[in-house]
Formats: structure tokens, sequence, C-alpha cells
């Protein structure tokens, strides 16, 4: 909503002093968002001329320029030159002289220009930052709109600032003029002069025949007449400036008048040409099939739900929304039907949102307006078209009118200070409340104090609920009964009531009171092992980063995702940000391997990447989620099929890795990253959340078939890693043999332990014993040792592998390795025999298993 | 070894005459303080204290003295063979001092030398930021709740009191989940975990909610479709405005330093009443800019106070659908979005650096903010 200055201080009496940015710092205070102050940068000498003399001089270039001379209220002419033709001898123009600035920085001189001196110029509209009036000329003023020598700014009022306020839904009233002026009044403690407060002229019957047929939908629909205006006249320029400064166009004076008197008072209003009305006016919903083409020219499918304004020829507009082209006023209409209605915000909202329309008109019905104000804007309707128009107003008036009063809500005296933690007094809360429009009374003696949210039981209060008040003064009252303004529909709750004695109060004046919590347990278990994750991996290198959790085929081509593949069946969304990635994220790595592609096109090879995010996984059987009522508390079965019907979402790592883990230095030859380094990461990861997982090789996109890693915990898989395929990596434009992991990070931490138990250690001397097997090449190394720690048995410490070797030694297709085995009782020191038979015990495992043969020397 | 021999004359046996016996110390010690290095007082050791040594036979002839000679004789000896040996340590500890110097020295290098072990990484200043928020509220005591990104629509809006036709659920932006009328959508705050912690925990409820939400922007240098907020919710008796001014100025200082508050400018959210937007006092020019163009501060526009979030009092409609007993209880809430709060707390200029994944931009941070 843009609101000029000097249309505010029209209804406020504003000191005269104030500029645009103190009102708009004691509106933001009162909770107005207010989003600029256009200061105008026009400075004078600016001033109203009489053309006294002119000749036209017809130049080389083809144009014709008038040499004038000007009566500025000075003994002698101003004479000037000026490009325009829009005027004659004796007509009043605006003059700007040397020295002035005009909108947009243009300083003023005298200047040499088509043979004379030029000292000044005659004005455009938009030369004044009035924009674009339409004449293609200067402005020229009514006779007697000034005299010779008046300073045309204040006459004009062109140097106005205008607030641009971003009305919150509840303040729809704030949608107007009359609105911000309230606030404003109410800031500075002063009256407000209402533009509604007129009077009506109307017989409130006879008016042009309407039936509502929907009175929940429509609950007021008033009618007046204006004949015999014409419809060519100009609107008054003070009008057209303040159109302008407001945002809108200038069109016709039927049309200027209608959105003066919207922005004016906040009720839209919509003008017929009446003669090209046919019969009753019927408000209802619309049949299937039916269509209507609107101002803009569009043709629209009608909706059951739409609720229309219809004449015996159909539809004849989309109510509160748009109006018909069939019907809409024109340069040729002498008659006008002023239609000034209530329509219902929900119906109003859901039209604009079913038609891709938002107009004027929804953008307020939406807001709620005024049930109040259609009477009153048909009136200001009829009077400016009488007054501008040369119409004349018809003492017939329609109205309809179904809408309930406003009720009134008791509540305690104290709750505004309740609610703040504040000392504000009976007195200050009913002086806030009447500010703001309420009528404010002390509660009848049984009354009791509304329930603070509607729907829940009132409270038994009995200790203030008993109490026997005076019943037309407030003081020392418990209970106040408090009737909104029937501009304040968003005014149901205690709690609103609350909020407007509280911000009039001044939350600055409110204290600041820490609350003391009860002893909170710190972060969870699984909270703090996701920091130690992150913390483990940023000390081995790794650098964090985000991606967005979208994705679509063409990240699983790139993959190598097969089509029948799970991780294709996603979560997808109505509206993506970009059709190509409709899906959210099953993987991880289609977005973090993205990541690493812009990070490898902008010059880093060498990467070490992480990052933790949710994957989305349907669950077999997507079902919607209900929309319990808000009344009360869903129940348990209810809030359980909400949560049923969500995806599951566990938090994952990945990781990639790129280029060189180590760069060749003056330490000798670097060395690359690969798919053992991913597969340490992902057993650091497991071990930093105490979990000690099994591994094994398996075949699966994006990784090298023969170089995955999948990790799993008692049986649950939970993550792979390894190299990745070769056409992955060329895909994504990573160097080759680039590395992932990915694994489900809230699964290895549910399967951690919640916490650890510690176990005694040995201080007798161990004993070391190593052995290298040959065992056949596809026999997993984790396997044989496994095999091994199980033959040990007890007296075993430790075991690890320590060197694996193929070659034509030990034969094709085996391999030999190496492991150092330590020993250690926990009572005593071992003897020679007892080492010599666990580790045979050890060895007969793996023959057994694998058919290993010991090698020797 | 010669045996006893009574018959032989003590005072005949010269190596155990005292000048004997002193010079055959004096010897030792010259040769030993004339060792050059170890290896020369290794041969001195051999001939002044080896088994042939003029000292080590002189104390075997002592057994062949007389029982009333052995006494003297063993005491002269015993003292000379200390000095040597004493002799011989106080110059092996000088000798080894000296080669251990000459060995150190050699083995100098150049530390500033890089090395290939790798670099300490960095963690995005998205995830520091919002663990330091939640280290904040977890010292005063609070928890920190989690909720999923995909949620359901009722606890994103309707349980919150957004109404299904009100302006404020148009305004929100919202990514939608297949099919249309699934009831489900895209958070797009972090709001529906206040709705879950009310649903799943008794009051007191003290709670502090970091995460990632979702809104159908799209990407600039102030926008973003995804990005992070922090939410607050306290549900308990007696709980005012008050109690929520003294929790963000306490947020406040925590974040940005000493001396520093909250103000709060009424403003529509529908899940409080009353609601109001939360600036901060400029932690850079604490209003010093105000009105003075000689002193213009960048952070805040030289306007004092920085925009920086959304609170107010829990509107009792929440706390009802979310069965809290609105008699008893009351509660406030507040929001800060964490990409604005880098922006302005540490500078950063365009959202894109946030979102993009460079490793440049998590790498300036490392592991602080």
């Amino acid at each position: 909503m843009r609101v000029p200055l000097s249309w505010l201080r029209e209804y406020v009496d504003l000191p005269g002093d104030v500029t645009g940015r103190d009102v708009a710092e004691k509106l933001i205070r009162a909770g107005l968002e207010v989003e600029t102050v256009e200061e105008s940068d026009l400075t004078g000498p600016l001033v109203v001329g009489k053309v006294l003399t002119y000749e036209n001089e017809p130049q080389k270039n083809g144009k014709t320029i008038r040499w004038c001379s000007l009566d500025i209220g000075k003994d002698e002419p101003q004479w000037v030159v000026c490009g325009a033709h829009n005027f004659e001898v004796g007509d009043l123009v605006v003059v700007v002289l040397p020295g002035a600035v005009l909108p947009g920085g243009f300083a003023i001189s005298a200047r040499k220009t088509y043979g004379h001196v030029s000292n000044g110029m005659i004005c455009s509209s938009a030369e004044l930052g009035l924009g674009d009036d339409g004449m293609h000329g200067i402005v020229v003023l009514e006779p007697g709109e000034g005299t010779p020598g008046d300073d045309a700014i204040e006459l004009l009022s062109l140097r106005d600032d205008v607030l641009d306020i971003a009305v919150t839904p509840d303040r729809g009233y704030c949608l107007s003029i009359r609105g911000v002026a309230r606030e404003a009044a109410t800031a500075y403690g002063v009256e407000l002069k209402d533009p509604a407060d007129l009077t009506l002229n109307g017989s409130g019957a006879n008016g042009y025949p309407v039936r509502v047929d929907d009175a929940e939908a429509c609950s007021v629909f008033v009618t007046r007449t204006v004949t015999g205006i014409d419809a060519k006249a100009l609107s008054p320029r003070w009008m057209q400036k303040r159109l302008l400064a407001s945002g809108m166009r200038p069109i016709s004076i039927g049309v200027d008048v209608a959105n003066y008197v919207m922005l004016e008072l906040g009720q839209p209003i919509h003008t017929y040409d009446q003669a090209r009305l046919s019969g009753e006016i019927v408000v209802r919903r619309a049949n299937a099939g039916e269509k209507l083409m609107t101002l803009d020219d569009q043709t629209r499918e009608l909706d059951a739900e739409d609720l229309l304004i219809t004449d015996d020829s159909g539809p004849i507009g989309v109510a509160g929304v748009m109006g018909g082209a069939s019907t809409e006023i024109s340069d040729a209409t002498t008659d006008v039907v002023i239609e000034a209605a209530h329509f219902d915000p929900i119906v109003i909202a859901r039209a604009s949102r079913r038609h891709k329309l938002s107009s004027e008109a929804s953008r307020r019905f939406e807001r709620e307006v005024d049930p109040n104000l259609p009477r009153y804007a048909a009136q200001r309707v009829a009077d400016l078209l009488a007054e501008y128009a040369g119409g004349t107003i018809l003492p017939d008036e329609t109205v309809v009118d179904t809408h309930p009063k406003p009720a009134p809500v008791t509540l305690r005296a104290d709750h505004a200070a309740r609610v703040a933690g504040a000392v504000i007094t009976l007195d200050e809360t009913v002086r806030h409340l009447t500010s703001v429009g309420c009528t404010v009374e002390a509660a009848a003696a049984d009354a009791v104090a509304a329930p603070l949210a509607a729907g829940v039981h009132a409270p038994a209060l009995a200790e203030v609920g008993a109490t026997t008040v005076g019943s037309t003064h407030v003081e020392g009252a418990d209970l106040l009964t408090v009737t909104p303004p029937s501009w304040r529909p968003d005014l149901r709750d205690p709690n609103d009531f609350a909020e407007e004695a509280i911000r009039l109060f001044g939350f600055d004046n409110v204290p600041s009171v820490l609350p003391a919590a009860p002893g909170g347990q710190g972060l969870t278990v699984s909270q703090r092992r996701r920091r130690r994750v992150a913390t483990a991996l940023v000390g081995a290198g790794l650098t964090e980063v985000v991606s967005y959790p979208f994705t679509g085929d063409a990240d699983f081509d790139a993959m190598g995702v097969p089509a029948d593949d799970v991780r294709r069946t996603t979560v997808k969304l109505v509206n993506p940000i970009s059709d190509e990635e409709p899906s959210m994220q099953t993987t991880l790595l289609a977005t973090l391997l993205r990541t690493a592609e812009r990070n490898v096109g902008r010059g880093a090879n060498d990467l070490a990447i992480f990052q933790t995010g949710l994957v989305f996984l349907p669950k077999a059987e997507t079902k919607p989620a209900p929309l319990p009522s808000v009344a009360q508390r869903p129940s348990d079965a209810e809030i359980q099929s909400l949560y049923d019907a969500l995806p599951d979402q566990p938090l994952h790592v990945g990781v990639v890795l790129t280029g060189a883990l180590t760069p060749t230095g003056w330490w000798g030859k670097g060395r690359p990253a690969g798919w053992a380094d991913a597969v340490q990461i992902a057993r650091l990861i497991a071990s930093v959340v105490g979990v000690e997982p099994v591994v094994k090789n398996v075949e699966l996109a994006p990784w090298h078939p023969g170089r995955c890693a999948e990790f799993s915990v008692e049986g649950t898989v939970v993550g792979h890693a390894g190299e990745l395929h070769p056409k992955v990596c060329q895909a994504f434009g990573l160097p080759a043999r680039s590395s992932a992991v990915e694994l489900d990070l809230d699964a290895l931490i549910a399967a951690g332990p919640e916490s650890i138990t510690a176990h005694p250690f040995s201080s007798y001397p161990v004993a070391k014993e190593d052995v290298a097997l040959i065992v056949p090449a596809e026999v997993a190394a984790a396997d044989v040792q496994a095999a091994l720690a199980e033959g040990a048995g007890e007296l075993l410490e430790s075991v690890r592998l320590f060197d694996v070797y193929t070659g034509e030694q030990i034969g094709e297709g085996k391999k030999s390795l190496a492991f150092a085995l330590r020993f250690r009782a926990p009572d005593r020191t071992l003897k020679e025999n007892e080492v010599a038979d666990a580790r045979q015990a050890a060895v007969q495992v793996t023959v057994d298993r694998f058919g290993a043969v010991q090698r020797v020397g | 070894m010669s045996g006893p021999n009574t018959d032989y004359d003590p005072v005949e046996v010269t190596p155990l005459h005292a000048e004997e016996v002193e010079r055959t110390r004096d010897e030792a010690l010259t040769a030993f303080s004339g060792a050059a290095d170890l290896a020369a007082l290794q041969e001195a050791k051999t001939v002044h204290l080896g088994d042939k040594s003029p000292i080590v036979l002189a104390n075997r002839e002592i057994g062949a003295l007389p029982p009333q000679a052995r006494k003297e004789a063993g005491q002269r000896i015993g003292a000379a063979r200390k000095a040597i040996n004493d002799g011989f340590a106080s110059r092996l500890a000088v000798l080894e001092a000296e080669h251990e110097e000459r060995m150190l020295d050699t083995e100098r290098v150049d530390v500033t030398l890089p090395w290939h072990t790798p670099q300490l990484g960095a963690r995005h200043p998205l995830s520091l930021i919002s663990e330091q928020v939640a280290d904040v509220f977890t010292a005063l005591g609070w928890d920190v709740a989690e909720g999923p990104e995909v949620e359901a629509e009722w606890l994103n809006f309707d349980a919150l009191n957004f109404q299904p036709d009100h302006p404020a659920r148009q305004m929100q932006d919202t990514f939608f989940v297949e099919p249309a009328g699934s009831g489900k959508v895209l958070r797009t705050h972090t709001s529906p975990v206040q709705a879950r912690s009310m649903l799943t925990r008794k009051p007191p409820i003290y709670v502090i909610c970091p995460g990632r939400v979702f809104r159908t922007d799209e990407l600039d240098a102030t926008h973003t479709p995804v990005f992070y907020q922090v939410e607050g919710l306290v549900v308990d008796e007696g709980i005012t405005l008050a109690h929520l001014k003294g929790t963000l100025d306490h947020f406040v200082v925590s974040m940005f330093g000493e001396g520093l508050e909250a103000r709060l400018r009424p403003n529509f959210f529908p899940f409080t009443e009353p609601s109001a937007e939360v600036d901060l006092k400029c932690f850079v020019c604490r209003g010093a800019s105000v009105g003075n163009p000689d002193r213009p501060c960048r952070t805040c526009g030289s306007e004092g106070w920085i925009e920086w979030g959304g609170c107010g009092v829990v509107n009792p409609r929440v706390l009802q659908a979310n069965g809290i007993d609105t008699d008893r209880y009351s509660g406030f809430a507040f929001g800060m979005g964490l990409e604005r709060t880098l922006m302005f707390r540490n500078g950063v200029e365009d959202m894109r650096d946030m979102v993009e994944g460079d490793v440049r931009f998590s790498r300036q941070f490392g592991m602080e903010i």
C-alpha cells in the first residue's frame, strides 16, 4: 500500500514539520511494516506562470518550437523556449526557473537553445514526477487554479513523501488511507477525520434490483445509480496525482473515481454501464460450463465454487475479483450503477487462486473489508461522479445487508498485563482498546471470561467471574466486555485484544526477564555423535559442503543406477524448482557428485568433501496425510497416521574424494585418493560412533563393480564405499578413479553403544606370532582374519594383516596373506607351548574353511 | 694368581708402593683427559682400567701381602681405582656431550617446509552456527528438537493456526508433495517441530529447533529455495512477553557480544499473538552511525538496528490444537534465518556462496565462525 503523506495529512492533523521518515518510524513502532519512504528530491523555484505571448518558430530539424513570454508575478516577463503546443495565450502553466532541481536530479539553468536564451522551461506531468498523464504536452492548469508567481510545489503538492507499507494479513483495513490514517492518528495522539464520515442521501430502497442467493458468501450488496455523466470528462488533477502516487494510472473519470474511493476507504468498487445491464443482478455460485470474459479480455472457465455477479445475460463478473467486459463502462456511458459489496474472504481467496488472478479488489476482500463501508463508499463514488462528471445521483438505493454485528468478547481486565508480563493499568488497557476502535465496558456481573482460544471450554474463573462490578464504567472491573470495531474482524480472541493494548503500551516498555528452564539433559546421544563424526571427518582433511536435495533422472542416469533400482522410486514435488529435478534425493551422492563436479569445474582437482543430509525414501504404500480438526489435540491414532503418511527420512553422510590424497612434493611422489581411502573413511565414521561393521565386496552403482565395499551392522546394510565406476567419473566430469562413500548415519548411530563399559587389561608380557597363509585369490582377507580370530581363542589380543603377496612363488589364482598375532593372558605369562597351540588352532580354522596353506620361509 | 706367601716381604712388592700407585693413577688420568674422542677414550680405558692394566694387576698383589699389611694397601689401591674410574666417567660425559652436540647440529632442518599428511578440513559455517545456537540454549537447560523435512501439511500449517485459505498460508510459497492433495509439503519453516514438541512432550517445554526449510524462491544473491532456520519454543506456567524479551536479549549477547539487546516491533504471524519482528542492536556501530554521516555503518546501513527474525507469544489456538491446557500454560516462540545471520554476522555477501558447495567458502571458516 503506497501512502502519499499529503493524503494522510488530510485525515490526520500531523505536526507541520514531520517528514515521511518520522511518520514511518511511528507507524513501524505501531506494527506497520513500512518498507520504504520515497522522498522527493525536487527543489524550486517552480512557479505558476501565465502565457503572455508566444511565437511559433520552425527549426531546421523539422520541429517547431515556441518562444514564449510568461507572467510569473514579477515586473518583467520571463522568456522561455517550449517544444509543446497544447497551450494558448492566457493559460496557466508550471514554470521551472534556473537554480531548481527537477525529480531525478535534473538541475535547471538558463541556457542557449534554438537561438534564444531560455530562462527555465514549462513543465510536463512526467517532468514534475507526476507520471505520464497522457496529455502529450505540458501541464495546463485550470483557470483560477493559481495566480502567476504562486509556488507550484505547494500548490500541486509536488514535494510529497510516499510511504510504501507491506500490509500483514491481519491488517486488511490498512490497505486504505483511512486505515493508515487511523494508525497515524493513534500514534500521534491526535483526532482522526474519518473520510467515511459522510452524509448518506440514499433512500435505502428502489435501487437497481439485486438478489443475493448466497448470503454467507455475500453478506452486503449496495448499489447506487448516477445518471447523465460525461464519461469523457477528465479526473481532477489532484485525483490523478494521488492515483499516480499510489501506483495506479488514471484512465477515465468512471474508473478513476472507483479506484480513488477504494484507496481512500479500502472498499473495492465496481461500476456498470446501466445501459449494458439486462435485468436483475443476481449474486450466485457458477453453474457448470459457464464462461466469462473478464476486463482483461481473457475468457475464463468458471468453477462451480466461483461466486458470480450475473444478470439476465449470464455472468457479468467474478465477485470481488474482476468484472466482466460486457458491462464495462466506456466513453459512451451515461448512467452508472455502482456496486459496493462485502464478500467472504475465503470465497474470494479461493477464486483468486483458482483463476491465478490477484486484483486490487481481491487483495482487499481476502483480508476482509469493513462490512459497514459499502453504503458510505457507494455514496462517496456517487458524490465524486456528480461533482466531476456532471452526473445526477438518484436517491434510489439497493441495500442488502445480512452481515452479523461484531460479537462482544469478555476477557479478564488484566489479560494484556498478564500476557505482557508488564504493569499495564486498567486505564491504559481501556484507553488503548478504545483508540483502535473497540467499545469497552465492564462485564455484566454474571459474565464469564472468554476462553483463551475459541473452542476451549471456558474456565470457571470463580475468583473473578462472580465479582459484581458497575455496569457503566470500567474502573476497578475484573472483567471487560470488548466489542471490536467493524473494520477489525481479526480481533476475536482475548490475545488479539491483548496485542492491541500491548503494542500501544509499547513493546519497548515490557521488561526483559530470562525464564528459568528446568534442568535439561544436553544433546542427545545421536546429536552428540553426529557432531563427532563431522569433527573426525574434518580432522581427516575433509571439507563439509551443503547442496540442494533435489534430483532427477539425469542424476540417476549419470550414476548408472539401473531402471528398476529402488533408488529411482522417489518422493516427487508438484511444483519443483526445475522440471528436470522433480524428486527429493534418495541418495546423497546424486547431489554431492554435482557439487564435486562444480568444484572440479572451478579448478579444485584434489577434493575431499562430505555432507550430511536427509534422504527421502517412499514407503511401500503411500497414503495422504490427514488434516484433523484444530479445535483440540488430534487423537493418538490421528497423530500416528500423520507420521505414518510421511516417507522415511534417515540422515545420511556422503563423501567424495577426487585427485590426489597427498600431493607430490619434496618428500617424494604423491598418492592418489583411491578406493581404500574411501573404505577407510567409512570405517572411521563407524568407529567414531562405536560400531564395528562387517565389510564385504558387492556390485552396486555408482561404484566400480570390483571395488565397492558394502558395510553392514548386525545383518543390516548401512552403506557403501569404494571407487566410482569409470563411466560415473566421466559423466560427472571427475578425475579418473574418484571414490565415494554413503552411509546411513542414523542406522549406524542406532547400532552404537549407549555407553561404554571399561574392561581390565593385562600387565603380563605379550607373545607375538606371525603367520602367512596361502589362500585362493577370491577369499576375502577380512574372512581369513575372522577365521584366525575365531580359532585363536581367548588368548588372542589382536590380529592385523600386514602383507598381501601374489606371484609365481605361490602359483596362479592364489594369494599369500601375512598376519601379525599378539597373544596375552590376563593372569600370567604365557608359556611357549600355550602360544604355539593357540597359533595352530587359529591356522587350523583357515585350513578347514579356505584350504589355507601355511607359507614357510 | 699368587697365593699367600708368608715369607715375602710386603714392603718389597713394588706395584703397591705409594709412589707407584700414585704414578699409575696419574698416568691413567692424564691418558683419559688427553683422549680426543670417544674411541681414544675407549682405548685408554682398556690400557688403564682393563684386565691387564697396572691398577688391576696391582690389586691382585694385595693378597700376597701379610694380613697386617693388606688393609693399608687395599685402601690405597681402592682410592686410586676410584679416582681412575671417576676420571674416566667425567671424561666420558664430556666427550658424549660433545658428540651429541655435534650430531644434533648436523641434523638441523628447515621447519617451514610443508608436509604431506592431510591438512585440517572444514565444517560448513551453517553447521557451525547451528551448533553454536544449540549450545547457547542447551546451556540454559533447553533441549534440541528435530523433525523431518517432508512434513505433514497439518503440522506445517493447520497446527500453527494457518487456516486453509488464509493469505498467510499462500505467502509461504510452499513446495507440495505429489500427488496434489497428499497433505504433505516440504516444511516451509522449522515451526512444525514446535507442533511435534507439543504433541510429544509435556510442559514445561523448552526447545530449540535448528533445521533446513524450503520455499519456492529462485536462487539469487539474497534468496534461496533451501535455507536454514532456528526456532525456539517455550511452554510453561506463567510465560509472558517479558520472558521472550529476556530470552532474546540473552541470545543476542551470546551470539554478538556483551551490552547488546533485542528490540521488538509489532507484526503479524498466525502462530503467535502478540507477534513481533526482532531487531538486534548493531554489534558493529552500536547505534553510533545513526544520524552521523561521518561514521556510516555497512552492517546496519546506519540504522542502528539489524532485522533478525520473528517472535511472539504462542497463540492459544496453537496450544489448543496441540493439546496444551490454555488455562494453565502459555508460551513464546521465536525464529531466525541462519543464512541471514551469517550474512551480517560474518560478512557473507552473496547467498549463493552458502549453497553452491564451493569448498573455498567452507575453508575460510575451518572449525570456527
